[in-house]
């Protein structure tokens, strides 16, 4: 867990990065920091583990005061993972790794086994890569490795600055599934930054939007979205916010709401869709076909219906134009 | 072809002995100036007012033509009875290669990616565990560039020292001329190029050896 209390980031008289902020991203809990360039969600990050003073206030970490700690032990335990990877050229694959096991003066065989367990989680093969350089990797496993050195030393807190940031879109895409697959397994408390709204909607379990260092809404992405809190807040999730919340339900969720509709066998080459996919994606995939249906398919491959655009639209008024109609303005 | 032979003949044992004091005299002034500047050139990255001056402190020195310095140690040393031989020629080695290996270790450092620093410090290492095992192996192969450049540079140099009754192979080269002796002139050359050939060929070895295999693409 880790708690800010009033915390206030100041440069000089003058400048106010973060002013007054106080939120608690809660254990095993992904928050993620959103907000123009400029809004202070990096350094927010970074005072956590004290990369950056902190002028007033305090930040908790799983009951103990940030500054109570030596700065060196505290960042030892804060998994810390940053956009560009930050690999070590001059460090093999395994070497990387296991620098923060390295540093706490972990065995050789402690560090061997939680090697082996680590590049497991990515699907990478340990014995291959342990001794190759991060120059021979492409920029998506350069990424992963970043992730698991963070990971090395099992801390319960992460900091994540903008980690998939450097990726293009589909590797992006595919790392941040492994990540939330991964997560799942470790639950680890953390604090990601990014610009991206699509990025935050799906890896937060509640989004901060920040705007000159001042909280502006602090909510789930469903209730974000249904809900923007003022001005600012709808107008940078966008008039298309409808369309951004229905990445946040799936087929699954349209069919236990509203139901599929049946197979149109006269229609041909339509493709099929897995239940589990959001219903953002089902909608692209419906328009950018000639066909007006999709078939659903569940994870055996077998057909379970159809669905439509209709179908879509219907969902949209029963699940979340409803709730919209509060903010419409925006 | 006969009279070089009979030259080289009478002549090859002192010209391998001069070779030798040559070598020792620039091999000892390297180090001492490694060890000054090395931590003065990390030192520096922390510090940019000072970095400032005492580049162009550096710089300045290098401009100094070498019979100036040599004959400016002559008075300061005679203080302590060293006016002329060995003392005064390593300090102005010594002054001489610190431009090129401060510079390059002062840049070496300060162009390590800001991200693989934060990194290094967001993870918990120490200043000096961050040094060692990150900016200096990152930076060696410039710092390396900066410590050949100073070496070729000294043993050219070192020619000089011969006027200050230094030795080396400056020796030959100045009775050559003294005594309108082409075969001293050109063997004392000679051997100073190969001399500068062959430290340069081991100093690249070296560096080999020890960069890291991930900077080797």
């Amino acid at each position: 867990m880790i708690s800010f209390n009033h915390v206030t980031k100041k440069y000089n008289e003058n400048t106010t990065a973060v002013n007054d902020v106080n939120f608690t991203v809660e254990q095993g809990k992904i928050v993620v920091l959103l907000g123009p360039s400029g809004c202070g969600k990096t350094t927010l990050l970074r005072m956590v583990n004290r990369l950056e003073p902190i002028s007033n206030g305090e930040i908790i970490i799983d009951n103990e005061n940030s500054m109570d700690l030596n700065a060196i032990e505290l960042r030892r335990k804060i998994g810390y993972v940053i956009q560009s990877n930050g690999l070590f050229p001059n460090m093999t694959i395994e070497e990387n790794v296991m620098i923060v096991p390295d540093l706490l003066g972990w065995s050789k065989k402690e560090k061997r086994e939680r090697f082996i367990y680590l590049m497991k989680l990515i699907g990478l093969d340990a014995e291959d890569y342990r001794k190759r350089y991060p120059h021979e990797m492409s920029g998506g496993q350069q990424q992963r490795i970043g992730v698991v050195r963070a990971l090395a030393a099992d801390p319960p807190v992460m900091l994540m600055d903008e980690p998939f940031g450097a990726l293009d879109p589909i590797i992006r895409e595919k790392i941040q599934d492994e990540f939330l697959e991964i997560q799942k397994t470790v639950k680890k408390t953390i604090l990601f930054v990014s610009h991206d709204i699509d990025e935050a909607l799906k890896m937060a379990d509640k989004i901060m939007l920040l705007r000159d260092g001042e909280i502006m809404q602090f909510d789930t992405p469903s209730e974000m979205l249904a809900h923007p809190k003022n001005e600012f807040v709808s107008q940078f999730f966008g008039k298309d916010r409808a369309i951004k919340s229905l990445s946040l339900h799936t087929v699954k969720n349209l069919q236990e709401v509203i139901g599929l509709a049946r197979i149109d066998k006269s229609i041909k080459n339509t493709k099929t869709i897995n239940v589990h996919q959001d219903l953002r994606n089902t909608l692209s995939l419906l328009m950018n076909q000639e066909a007006d249906q999709v078939v659903v398919t569940n994870d055996q491959g077998e057909k379970m219906g159809s669905i439509t655009i209709d179908l879509v639209q219907k969902y949209l008024h029963f699940e979340i134009k409803g709730k919209l109609s509060v903010s419409q303005k925006g | 072809m006969e009279e070089w032979l009979r030259f080289l003949e009478v002549n090859s044992p002192r010209i391998l002995e001069l070779t030798i004091d040559h070598a020792v005299l620039v091999t000892l002034a390297i180090i001492v100036a490694l060890l000054i500047g090395v931590p003065l050139g990390i030192y520096l990255t922390t510090n940019e007012y000072l970095a400032g001056t005492i580049l162009q402190v550096a710089s300045i020195t290098l401009t100094i033509p070498s019979i100036a310095l040599f004959g400016v140690m002559i008075p300061i040393f005679s203080l302590i009875n060293q006016g002329i031989g060995f003392l005064p020629a390593f300090v102005a080695l010594v002054l001489y290669s610190q431009l090129p290996i401060i510079r390059n270790t002062y840049t070496a450092i300060k162009n390590i990616n800001p991200e693989m620093r934060d990194a290094a410090i967001g993870m918990g290492m120490k200043t000096h565990q961050r040094l060692l095992r990150v900016e200096i192996p990152n930076a060696l192969p410039v710092i390396m560039a900066g410590v050949r450049t100073s070496v070729v540079l000294n043993i050219g140099i070192a020619v000089i020292a011969a006027y200050i009754g230094a030795g080396g192979l400056g020796v030959l080269i100045t009775q050559g001329i003294s005594r309108g002796d082409n075969y001293l002139i050109i063997s004392g050359s000679l051997a100073v190029a190969l001399l500068a050939v062959i430290a340069d060929g081991i100093l690249l070895t070296i560096q080999k050896h020890f960069t890291a295999k991930g900077l080797v693409d």
